[in-house]
């Protein structure tokens, strides 16, 4: 809402500037988001009066003029307008001026003659297109009357006004009319508004031989009111309340239609008016629209109405959308003569529907969305009906037509002062309190510190005590409250064990090298179901944005792999990125909400370790993958053991992929993605892992006891075998481990050879195995004896050969 | 020559060998040849024999004397030598110190969790719970709970990604709120919690919007907290967040939820409140919404409005990241470039 700094003078005295008020009124009640003087940044634009006007004589379309610019003598401007002619009082920029976008104008010739100044259109002394009157578009702007050749046109065009920006909030529709600022504005002051009626004078038809009116439901058009004016002329409106739409954002059009938005502006209530004369019958009838009705508004868009709208109706068909926007058929028009002006009451929803549905939100139609003032529905229909009078003429009907209407009623809050301060913990008097609702003109009875508050009709946001407590707040002042931190019980504020185990698991990765990242959770179907742990319906989105985030993702990997081919794309090739979310689960189709699932997965592509001047490069492999989920699981000190076996998933590398269990409990794997997943993706080799981070804090953990450090000395002995390539290293531990003895406390594969050196088809491994007794020192034979053991089952359960 | 002269030369002729033994081994070999077996001083102790029973004990003594002297001379020598040898083979180890140390690799959290976790630990720091809430929602707690019926204008102001007419994608994180109120037991003591978490809107992605991002909700429910509670704690918070030094305003504003509603500027950090690009030169810099907690959300959630009550408040974790370190782009949030992910690997708090 655009308030004018001049008309809020005219209710009340505002001492402040406009940038202290704007201030004042965004702590008090509404954000003032800007403050703007038309005039700003502009200087040496004066009117002048075309004496002469003659075609230039080397152009076809400018003329050269003789302009008095209350000099002594007349000077000669160059204007191409079209419009420009003798006798008009115009916009004059003098050499030196400065115009919209800080262009300054310069003496100069054009086509050969003196040119010492511009004459100027609204546009270039920074009027918005959109609120220059339509005969003024494509041309220099002309005074309706004689002014006097010299002055500054910014006063006599309403530009020194200041306009203030209010960012109105849903509640306070209050405030989309003047009146509502004004009551705003003397509540923050301590100031008493006045308004001033025009006066209606009522001519002899009585209304009733000229129109009827009725509402077929109530509910859509609570109050509906009308009033017809006869024999009007049709013209301009008054500069002053052209001055007054056009510092508002809205374009003069007519003194009718201006009249309709001036007292919009005025009261908060749209207005609307049809052309007598079009209508087909002389009988209104407010309704819903019937399947197959259409309706062209004033835009010239055509609409297949339905039954969720209302109309104004002539009898036969839909001349209007009931407060959203009225027809083409029946607007008025430089020839209207007769006109019927409604001031009604709309179905909010209804109309926020309709206007929402045919893309039609206009002034009016955001009004009724929010509320209007139900008590101002006639006056305001009186004041339209008297100020069209004024300006066009003509002769008002007697009487006006009420097809429906409510009574505006106060309503009653009790409030004591101990909730007011309860609530917002101030230890406020009971005349302190009475003095806001005296600001804000609520009428009040007080006793023993119980408020009675009378809500004035003009304030429908306020219902509860809550509503008055606010009231409260903002008028005593948000920064006049004291700061405290709440009291009462003490509340432990910490880290579930959930909370804490997901934020370790990321402060491993990172420290792994894993770089965080945040993906999309909405992906396409394909991806969504792609690298998954466990089979699941699709989650789909209703309506979708866009085809790329349509399903809820059931994995983390191909946001990873969207993530490296972004930054492949942009040279960055050597990558590692883990991201920490939910994946969205479910059984079936018919299960509506997924199982929000916490998963951790991983990406590699390229280096992991970059060359250096002591350490050469190392590209990441499927072993450094594993050992940095290794090291994961070994964070959560499961109590069952962590397995890995190979695995197929059609879209990972058929050779390079490993189930991760932890016991029997299948958690998530880990590998190289296929290379012809990783193309699709368009990105390189690239090894990932995705666990069921849920599904791992979920398994038994380890008691962590502490041992006694060994007394006794350790002894080590390594073993190297050759067997066939099959031979896994698991099956090799597993024959150790079984055979090892009590004795045996660790076992370390250090080396893995396979080539020229050894058989075709086989492939040779060296472990260290450590034998240690907590409570003795070890022999040579027992050690030997164990080791002996060892060899022996390596031999006959593996054919492995001891070299 | 008497045995004491002899005695004399020997040690003058090897104290002078022993200072100029330039390594080890020549020491070996001097201390070998005046102390062994067939040293000049026990060639000269063999000859006391002749002496004068007398004499004898007197020459014996310096003797002893004249060896004790060598064998300390040769041993600091030795020392010497040693140490010598030491800072040669040390002065050999220099290494250039200026190269530089082998890189351990790390990775950096994204910057968005950075932001939630500090805002995390602010808020246990003041006996806060964090409560994670569903990203699929139901209407009746993303909406309906929260004073927000269907028709609610205020629902136009979220554009919501449905799955069906009642589930739908968490457009904020006050259903957090409104299941926490549901369940809680206020027997147990208030409920003092944030929410912190990922809302998604049915919004086109730009510079400005992304249909994704991250919210923190919070709120406190008790007997007797109040609107002073409220400036207390988010001034708290935001000091410890922006710094200290930063101005609070409030300013009404209107949520469904809480009533009063209030929004909260801090002064610019960018110009200190003079006025520049980033608070669009009004010296302000709107950081959250909050309000007391509207009484048609307790009712909503069986909670007497007229025993229990309290505050509410929410922020954008994507504006706070955007803010704090001055990004103007919130879609590089999700692109997850590792070159602006990775400049976030320090603390400027
Ligand atoms: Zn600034």
């Amino acid at each position: 809402m655009k308030v004018s700094y001049q008309w809020l003078q005219e209710y009340l005295p505002v001492k402040a500037t406009p940038a202290e008020l704007a201030d004042n009124e965004s702590r008090t009640g509404l954000e003032v988001t800007d403050v703007k003087v038309p005039a700003d940044g502009l200087k040496k634009i004066v009117v002048g009066h075309v004496l002469e006007c003659v075609p230039h004589p080397n152009s076809d379309h400018l003329h050269i003029c003789q302009v008095d610019i209350g000099e002594d003598e007349p000077t000669q401007i160059i204007c191409g307008a079209p419009n420009v002619a003798a006798g008009q009082y115009v916009i004059v920029a003098l050499p030196s001026a400065r115009i919209a976008g800080n262009v300054k104008i310069k003496k100069g010739k054009m086509r050969g003659e003196a040119s010492n100044g511009m004459l100027c259109a609204l546009q270039e002394i920074g009027f918005p297109e959109s609120v220059v009157p339509k005969e003024f578009v494509n041309g220099i702007y002309v005074f309706p009357n004689a002014e006097t050749p010299g002055d500054s046109v910014f006063p006599l065009l309403g530009m020194d006004d200041a306009i203030l920006d209010y960012d109105i909030t849903p509640n306070r529709a209050d405030c989309m009319s003047m009146r509502g600022v004004a009551w705003e504005t003397g509540a923050m002051y301590n100031e008493v508004p006045t308004f001033k009626e025009p006066e209606l004078t009522e001519g002899t038809t009585p209304i009733a031989d000229l129109l009827t009116a009725a509402v077929n439901d109530e509910k859509d058009a609570p109050s509906y009111q009308l009033r017809v004016l006869q024999n009007v002329d049709i013209k301009p409106s008054p500069l002053w309340l052209q001055i007054r739409l056009w510092n508002a954002g809205i374009r003069p059009i007519n003194n009718i239609v201006d009249v309709t938005n001036y007292i919009m502006l005025t009261y908060g209530q749209p207005m609307h008016a049809f052309d007598y004369d079009k209508l087909q019958s002389d009988k209104i009838l407010v309704r819903r629209a019937h399947d197959g009705e259409s309706l062209t508004t004033l835009d010239g868009n055509d609409h297949d109405l339905t039954e969720e709208d209302i109309v104004i109706t002539d009898g036969t068909k839909p001349v209007a959308l009931a407060g959203v926007m009225g027809g083409l058929a029946t607007e008025i028009t430089a020839d209207t003569k007769n006109v019927v002006l409604e001031s009604a009451l709309f179905q909010p929803t209804l109309v926020r529907k309709t206007a929402q549905r045919y893309n039609l939100r206009s002034e009016a139609s955001s009004r009724f969305e929010k509320g209007i003032n139900t008590a101002t529905i006639n006056e305001a229909l009186d004041a339209a009906a008297a100020l069209m009078n004024q300006f066009a003429g003509g002769e008002v009907a007697q009487g006006h037509l009420s097809a429906s209407s409510i009574e505006p009623l106060s309503v009653g809050i009790d409030i004591s002062i101990d909730r007011i301060n309860h609530v917002l913990g101030t230890a406020l008097d009971v005349p302190t309190v009475l003095g806001i609702f005296k600001q804000l003109g609520f009428p009040t009875h007080e006793s023993d510190g119980l408020f009675s508050v009378s809500i004035p009709p003009r304030r429908w946001d306020i219902h509860i005590d809550a509503d008055l407590i606010e009231e409260v707040a903002r008028i005593y002042g948000y920064d006049n409250l004291p700061s405290t931190l709440p009291t009462g019980d003490m509340t432990l504020g910490h880290l579930t064990r959930k909370q804490q185990e997901i934020r370790g698991t990321r402060r491993y990765l990172e420290s792994a090298g894993l770089t965080e990242a945040i993906s999309y959770s909405l992906t396409t179907a394909e991806k969504a179901q792609q690298f998954t742990l466990t089979d699941s319906a699709l989650t789909k989105l209703d309506f979708p944005m866009t085809q790329d985030h349509a399903y809820l993702r059931q994995n983390l990997i191909t946001g990873l792999l969207e993530d490296l081919a972004y930054n492949l794309a942009r040279k960055q090739n050597d990558v590692a990125f883990y991201e920490q979310g939910r994946v969205f689960l479910k059984e079936d189709d018919a299960t509506i909400r997924p199982d929000e699932v916490e998963y951790v997965a991983g990406a590699f592509t390229g280096l992991v370790r970059q060359r250096n001047w002591n350490q050469t490069k190392e590209a990441v492999d499927f072993y450094y993958a594993k050992g940095v989920v290794d090291g994961l699981l070994k964070q959560y000190h499961l109590a069952a053991p962590v397995r890995y076996e190979a695995v197929q998933k059609p879209e990972m590398h058929p050779g390079r992929t490993a189930a991760i269990y932890v016991g029997d409990v299948y958690v998530g794997f880990v590998g190289e993605v296929h290379p012809e997943t990783a193309k699709a993706y368009e990105v390189k080799t690239t090894y990932v892992f995705e666990l069921n981070l849920d599904l791992v804090l979920a398994q038994d953990r380890q008691k962590v006891v502490s041992q006694p450090t060994a007394k006794f000395p350790a002894v080590t002995r390594d073993v190297a075998l050759q067997v066939a390539k099959e031979v896994t290293n698991e099956q090799i531990m597993d024959v150790i481990t079984k055979n090892g003895g009590r004795f045996l406390t660790s076992v370390k594969l250090f080396d893995v050879y396979a080539g020229e050196k050894i058989a075709h088809g086989e492939k040779s491994l060296a472990y260290t195995l450590t034998y240690q007794n907590a409570k003795a020192t070890l022999t040579e034979d027992e050690v030997n004896k164990a080791f002996a053991k060892v060899v022996d089952h390596l031999e006959s359960d593996l054919d492995a050969k001891i070299r | 020559m008497t045995l004491r002269d002899t005695l004399r030369t020997i040690n003058d002729q090897n104290l002078a060998k022993i200072q100029q033994a330039t390594n080890l081994k020549e020491l070996n070999e001097i201390r070998v040849g005046v102390l062994g077996k067939k040293s000049p001083i026990t060639n000269v102790l063999r000859g006391m024999k002749d002496l004068k029973k007398e004499d004898r004990p007197v020459v014996g003594q310096f003797a002893n004397e004249i060896r004790d002297g060598l064998v300390t001379a040769i041993d600091n020598q030795k020392a010497a030598l040693e140490q010598k040898r030491l800072d040669q083979k040390l002065a050999h180890e220099k290494l250039d110190v200026t190269l530089p140390g082998t890189p351990v690799v790390d990775g950096t959290p994204h910057v968005l969790m950075q932001v939630m976790e500090d805002l995390e630990d602010v808020f246990m720091g003041m006996g806060f719970q964090i409560v994670r809430g569903y990203e699929v929602e139901d209407e009746h707690h993303n909406f309906e709970m929260l004073n927000m019926p269907k028709d609610h204008p205020a629902r136009d102001m979220q554009d919501t990604f449905y799955i069906t007419q009642d589930v739908l994608m968490r457009t904020h994180m006050s259903p957090n709120e409104a299941r926490e109120l549901e369940e809680h037991d206020f027997s147990e003591g208030p409920i003092k919690m944030i929410g912190p978490g990922k809302v998604y809107r049915r919004d086109t992605d730009d510079a400005t919007h992304s249909h994704q991002f991250f919210q923190m909700e919070g709120q406190v429910i008790d007997k007797h907290i109040t609107m002073a509670d409220l400036k207390g704690t988010l001034e708290y918070a935001i000091h410890s967040f922006f710094g200290a030094d930063r101005e609070i305003r409030f300013r009404p504003s209107y949520f469904p939820f809480t009533e009063p509603s209030i929004e909260v500027d801090i002064s610019c950090f960018n110009c200190n409140g003079k006025g520049c690009a980033v608070c669009k030169y009004t010296g302000w810099i709107e950081v959250l919404g909050a309000g007391m907690t509207h009484p048609n959300v307790l009712k909503a959630a069986h909670v007497d409005a007229d025993v229990y009550g309290g505050f509410a408040f929410g922020l954008g974790i994507d504006r706070f990241a955007m803010l704090k370190y001055g990004i103007t782009d919130i879609r590089q949030f999700y692109q997850n470039d590792i070159r602006f992910l990775s400049q976030f690997n320090g603390e400027d708090k």
